[in-house]
């Protein structure tokens, strides 16, 4: 597959508060975009792939939003995979282009949690609300427990995964949090569900995000200006719920990123910045460990040593991620990626030629990888 | 009528974990044994997950058991909570094997507790719910 599928545009809305709009019209704005960029018309897109709104889940969205924007797709889904479903959908889409059955196929995503409704982001997990296990943030928590108390990983270590984002997110113009955090003032902050603080959490936001997809060869026919090739992708489902994994520091990331490094011919040492879902503090510690990046429990020291900043080993999350950009589940880090290879990231590194990026859904259910480069 | 939602939510009194919380009433933590493969598992199911047999029965668990993981809430997530804050929840590993999420009580300071730390069963009766809890286990 490696290098045959190319992401030949790439669109978003605002990200942040956009009171009044509807996750359709932040959709249709977002593929407008994307088309725009790809500089092709609607017409040619036969293959439509959605990742529903977490806030507002509902039957036949795929349907709602091609329909909003007067599509008859051969293909239209939406792919329920929480956070996942985004490198799901990009996986599918390219399957679909390789094996000829479409010509140009559109990921999107929206949601408008903030202005609307974020009650899904604290709900009962399941038949515990009557022990007071509630809110998604509380199983991430016990996975960042175990972490800490399994491999020595500190407090200090975790802060260093919203300190990155927080001093990324600060120099990019489009981040909806803009202020820096320095270690110290993320120490200060109290527990909200311990080990974790306020910073600890993604943000809630607005916002709606979508990618043109086409084989590099049509990209090449029509003309497209700037496609970054698909060199790679996997994924690997975690499926159990938190309390139920024998083992919390350990996750199918690993078999994700194998696959995806394997079909890309590639390995961590190759890649040039990293996105890595970060809903929470201890997801891209993890993943760094789950990916290579370091070795399994040295992702607390390995992030505190620097080796993510933007003149690191493998600079990470170079937009600000959820913690600082977006609070939208995954595509801002597919836009980034495509950003840093492209060369026009507002940080942007130098000299990129690869870029990989996690996706994740549920509390670490699922996992998706990308890799994208020249 | 709805629950005043100022108290701790109702389990599910559905077939399937009914007898978990009808146990509790009487005192006891049940979980579920399947009659194929011998496989033990939490929460109740319909059919076993390691063998997909339905040929499960309920087995009274000796109520020791080891702390996985653990959280403290110092925010309330909910109006039930709000008397409650800080309060604890843990991954309890029971001595037969199945896990779950659980509250562990009657400890002075929660964020002092470890890891793998031995525990033990403590039926409480809340807001009229018997919920199996745990304690830290005496040492003998
Ligand atoms: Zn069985």
């Amino acid at each position: 597959m490696r290098g045959k599928v190319v992401i030949a545009g790439m669109g978003q809305t605002k990200f942040g508060s956009l009171p009044g709009r509807t996750t359709i019209s932040l959709v249709v704005e977002a593929v407008r975009n994307a088309l725009e960029d790809a500089g092709i018309e609607k017409d040619l897109v036969d293959a439509l792939l959605v990742k529903p709104p977490t806030s507002l889940p509902g039957m036949m969205t795929g349907q709602k939003v091609a329909e909003a924007m007067g599509l008859k797709p051969k293909f239209g889904m939406a792919w329920d995979q929480g956070g996942g479903a985004v490198t799901g959908c990009i996986s599918y889409a390219s399957f679909l282009i390789e094996a000829g059955l479409c010509d140009v196929a559109v990921v999107t995503f929206s949601d408008n949690p903030k202005s609307f409704s974020a009650a899904s982001y604290s709900a009962a997990l399941g038949d515990t609300a009557t022990f007071g296990y509630v809110a998604a943030a509380a199983s991430y928590a016990m996975v960042a427990r175990r972490h800490m108390k399994q491999f020595g990983t500190t407090e200090r270590q975790l802060g260093a995964i919203p300190v990155n984002g927080r001093r990324n997110g600060t120099t990019n113009p489009n981040a909806q949090l803009r202020v820096p955090l320095d270690i110290d003032e993320y120490l200060e902050k109290p527990f909200l569900i311990s080990p974790f603080r306020r910073d600890d959490f993604a943000l809630v936001s607005d916002g709606g995000a979508a990618l043109v997809l086409m084989s590099a060869e049509r990209a090449k026919q029509l003309g497209v200006p700037d496609p970054v090739p698909i060199l790679g992708f996997g994924a690997g489902q975690e499926s159990w719920n938190v309390e139920l994994r024998n083992d919390l520091t350990t996750t199918m990331a690993a078999t994700s990123a194998a696959m995806a490094f394997q079909m890309a011919g590639l390995g961590p040492r190759d890649m040039d910045t990293a996105q890595l879902y970060d809903c929470f503090s201890i997801v891209p510690i993890i993943t760094l460990e789950d990916y290579g990046f370091c070795a399994k429990g040295h992702g607390g020291r390995y992030v505190e040593e620097g080796a993510i900043g933007l003149d690191g080993e493998i600079p990470m999350n170079t937009a600000g991620g959820l913690l600082s950009e977006t609070g939208m589940p995954g595509m801002q880090m597919v836009l980034e990626g495509i950003r840093q290879v492209r060369g026009t990231a507002a940080n942007q590194v130098k000299n990129v030629r690869n870029s990989i990026i996690s996706t994740q859904g549920g509390i670490m259910q699922t996992h998706g990888t990308l890799i994208i480069g020249r | 009528m709805d629950r005043d939602p100022s108290l701790l939510p109702l389990p599910d009194d559905g077939p399937v974990q009914r007898p978990f919380w009808d146990a509790a009433k009487d005192g006891k933590l049940v979980f579920q044994r399947c009659q194929n493969c011998n496989h033990a598992f939490l929460p109740g199911r319909e059919e076993c997950p390691r063998c997909l047999k339905p040929d499960l029965v309920w087995e009274e668990a000796s109520g020791r058991a080891t702390l996985y993981s653990w959280v403290v809430y110092y925010r309330p997530y909910g109006e039930a909570y709000k008397s409650r804050v800080p309060y604890t929840v843990g991954i309890v590993v029971l001595e037969e094997g199945p896990r779950f999420a659980s509250n562990i009580v009657d400890v002075a300071d929660p964020e002092a507790l470890e890891i793998d730390q031995p525990l033990e069963l403590k039926i409480e009766v809340d807001d009229g719910i018997a919920i199996p809890r745990f304690k830290p286990a005496v040492a003998v």
